[in-house]
């Protein structure tokens, strides 16, 4: 049964979650599951992203390869 | 048997600065230059020329302060295996990282994101290099600024693979095997796929897709990896023992750039394969049009489409996931964390697949795309498709991946530092690990090292180190041999001729 809440949003271990390595609690990002994507991140994004998206993109090519 | 496996990742490489550079020079740049730094390759290389480096900031550059000039075309240059065991070589046209043989999914998460390190690594080195006027290959000059991206299309009709190697045991018919995959590598795409927004070999349809790899495939089995491939492949290469066990190698999934769709990914399939070695029976899962139903599953991004079994069953692609779930085993503890994260992946991706966007590369990179659709921006516009390249730039500081694990938007399973170790440590537990540090301490006498041999010199004569186990060949077994030998590799020879050792290690000379 699927959850709510992502396990991978805790703190911390819960109590089924106390074995050593328990990947949910050694996972290093505690992050929202949160799936609107701000402006603040857009603005990031765009910040990053190659200047010029159609050159850019028009001349990567690949050769092929297996 | 413990099913050690890994994978092969081929690297997009551009050079945007230089777009006439051959990507051929670009990729053998790339190997030779990081080889030549932070490896014993040179003991190996034909070289005359050295260039002294007169900055050596910020890299693990040991002992080298030269940097030897090489035939770029010479037979074996660009073709290396590093400290950690993995292998690094130029294949047709991209820079290839072969990861270390691992005993579990989650060793070979790490060892596979290793690899994106290195690559970056490289860049940097070339980057460094130019700024000092110098070239590692004789006759061309120091290398353009290159991109490295770990993704598997140009949008132009190009496709190059991520490739995964699982051992199995040969007394399994393959074509129980194939036929137990193909429904599954059908429907794993939901959690693995590295999404694309292309419809199409070349893109012709301007729609986003789960999967990179989905319209280049156009068999259910075939030995062909380069056209005409299939969901299943039937290299038949164990580079082991060839009586006992077999490597299945699978070319039709995606580079992933998010740890848990790896992890899965690896993970799910190991499981699968557990299974079919137990006896468990797939076959009622026989798919009437595996290369029909692969693309279908592929381009319907809500999970809607009905994949038809021979049977005349429909499921979907998480229905046919949840008939897998159900009859597989979890026995080892990374087996249980599999199964976790399987159950909250699937549990999430039925809800709503966007609920999965800080776990999965294709709804991460679907949030985004969708996010600049609901600001007006049209899905034809080349923006979108940046996106979905520049996602897997493996440069931190412009990777899109990246950034979002550095705001807190993508789960990350294990540290930095984890990661930074693998570049260097091979896997402690198979024989990796010998090989990893064969190349590390007795590197100058190292004269060709591949998957299941080694080869050196000592006192003047040559020596095949024959590998045909995986498995006894680790820290555990050799660490107090190697530590004897202290750098001797004559010490070394004879000491490894131990008939405790004959059986899964043979010295011959």
């Amino acid at each position: 049964m699927s959850t709510t809440h992502s396990q991978l949003t805790g703190g911390g271990p819960g109590p089924e979650e106390s074995s050593e390595n328990s990947i949910l609690s050694t996972s290093q990002a505690h992050v929202q599951v949160n799936t609107s994507v701000t402006d603040d991140l857009l603005d990031e994004i765009d910040d990053l992203l190659e200047e010029n998206a159609e050159d850019f993109v028009r001349s990567y090519i690949q050769k092929g390869g297996e | 048997m413990t099913r050690f496996l890994g994978t092969e990742t081929e690297y997009g490489i551009s050079s945007p600065s230089d777009p006439m550079l051959s990507p051929i020079l670009s990729s053998t740049h790339a190997v030779v230059a990081l080889s030549a730094l932070t490896t014993h390759a040179r003991s190996r290389w034909d070289y005359e020329e050295e260039y002294p480096l007169r900055d050596v900031r910020g890299f693990d550059i040991r002992r080298y302060h030269t940097v030897p000039v090489v035939d770029a075309d010479a037979v074996g240059v660009a073709n290396v295996v590093l400290d950690n065991g993995a292998r690094y070589y130029v294949d047709h046209a991209h820079p290839e990282y072969s990861s270390p043989e691992c005993s579990n999914a989650w060793d070979a998460m790490i060892y596979n994101i290793a690899g994106d390190m290195v690559l970056n690594q490289a860049r940097e080195i070339l980057d460094n290099l130019a700024e000092q006027g110098v070239s590692t290959l004789k006759g061309h000059p120091p290398c353009a600024p290159i991109k490295i991206y770990k993704n598997n299309v140009d949008g132009k009709g190009a496709s190059y693979g991520a490739h995964e190697n699982y051992l199995y045991d040969r007394r399994i018919p393959f074509a129980t095997i194939a036929q137990s995959l193909i429904p599954f590598f059908v429907a794993r795409q939901v959690v693995a796929g590295a999404g694309r927004l292309g419809i199409g070999e070349k893109g012709e349809i301007d729609a986003f897709q789960i999967s990179q790899r989905a319209d280049y495939f156009y068999q259910d089995i075939s030995l062909e990896t380069t056209l005409n491939r299939g969901i299943i492949n039937t290299r038949d290469e164990p580079h082991a023992d060839t009586e006992k066990y077999g490597r299945l190698h699978v070319i039709v999934g995606d580079a992933n750039m998010s740890q848990t769709a790896n992890f899965l990914k690896l993970g799910m399939t190991s499981l699968v394969l557990d299974a079919v070695e137990a006896g468990v029976d797939f076959h009622d899962l026989h798919l009437g049009d595996p290369v029909g139903e692969l693309r279908a599953v592929s381009h319907d991004i809500h999970l809607a489409h009905r994949i038809k079994l021979s049977d005349g069953r429909e499921f979907s692609a998480l229905e046919l996931l949840e008939e897998y779930r159900r009859r597989i085993t979890p026995r080892t503890q990374v087996d249980h964390q599999v199964v976790e994260l399987w159950d909250e992946v699937t549990g999430l991706l039925a809800e709503d697949p966007l609920r999965t966007s800080h776990l999965l590369d294709w709804t991460a990179k679907w949030a985004l795309m969708k996010s600049y659709l609901d600001r007006g921006v049209a899905i034809g516009d080349a923006k979108l498709k940046l996106i979905d390249l520049q996602y897997t730039d493996v440069d931190p500081q412009r990777s899109l991946y990246h950034a979002l694990v550095r705001k807190g938007r993508m789960v990350t399973l294990v540290e930095p530092s984890t990661i930074e170790a693998a570049m260097h440590e091979p896997p402690t537990d198979s024989r990796a690990w010998l090989r990893g540090v064969l190349v590390r301490e007795f590197g100058a006498a190292i004269i060709a090292a591949s998957w299941q041999t080694v080869v050196l010199e000592a006192n003047g004569k040559e020596y095949r180190l024959n590998m045909p186990e995986l498995a006894g060949l680790g820290k555990g077994e050799l660490n107090t041999v190697i530590e004897a030998a202290a750098g001797d590799p004559v010490a070394l020879v004879e000491a490894l001729q131990d008939p405790a050792f004959a059986h899964k290690l043979q010295v011959i000379d």
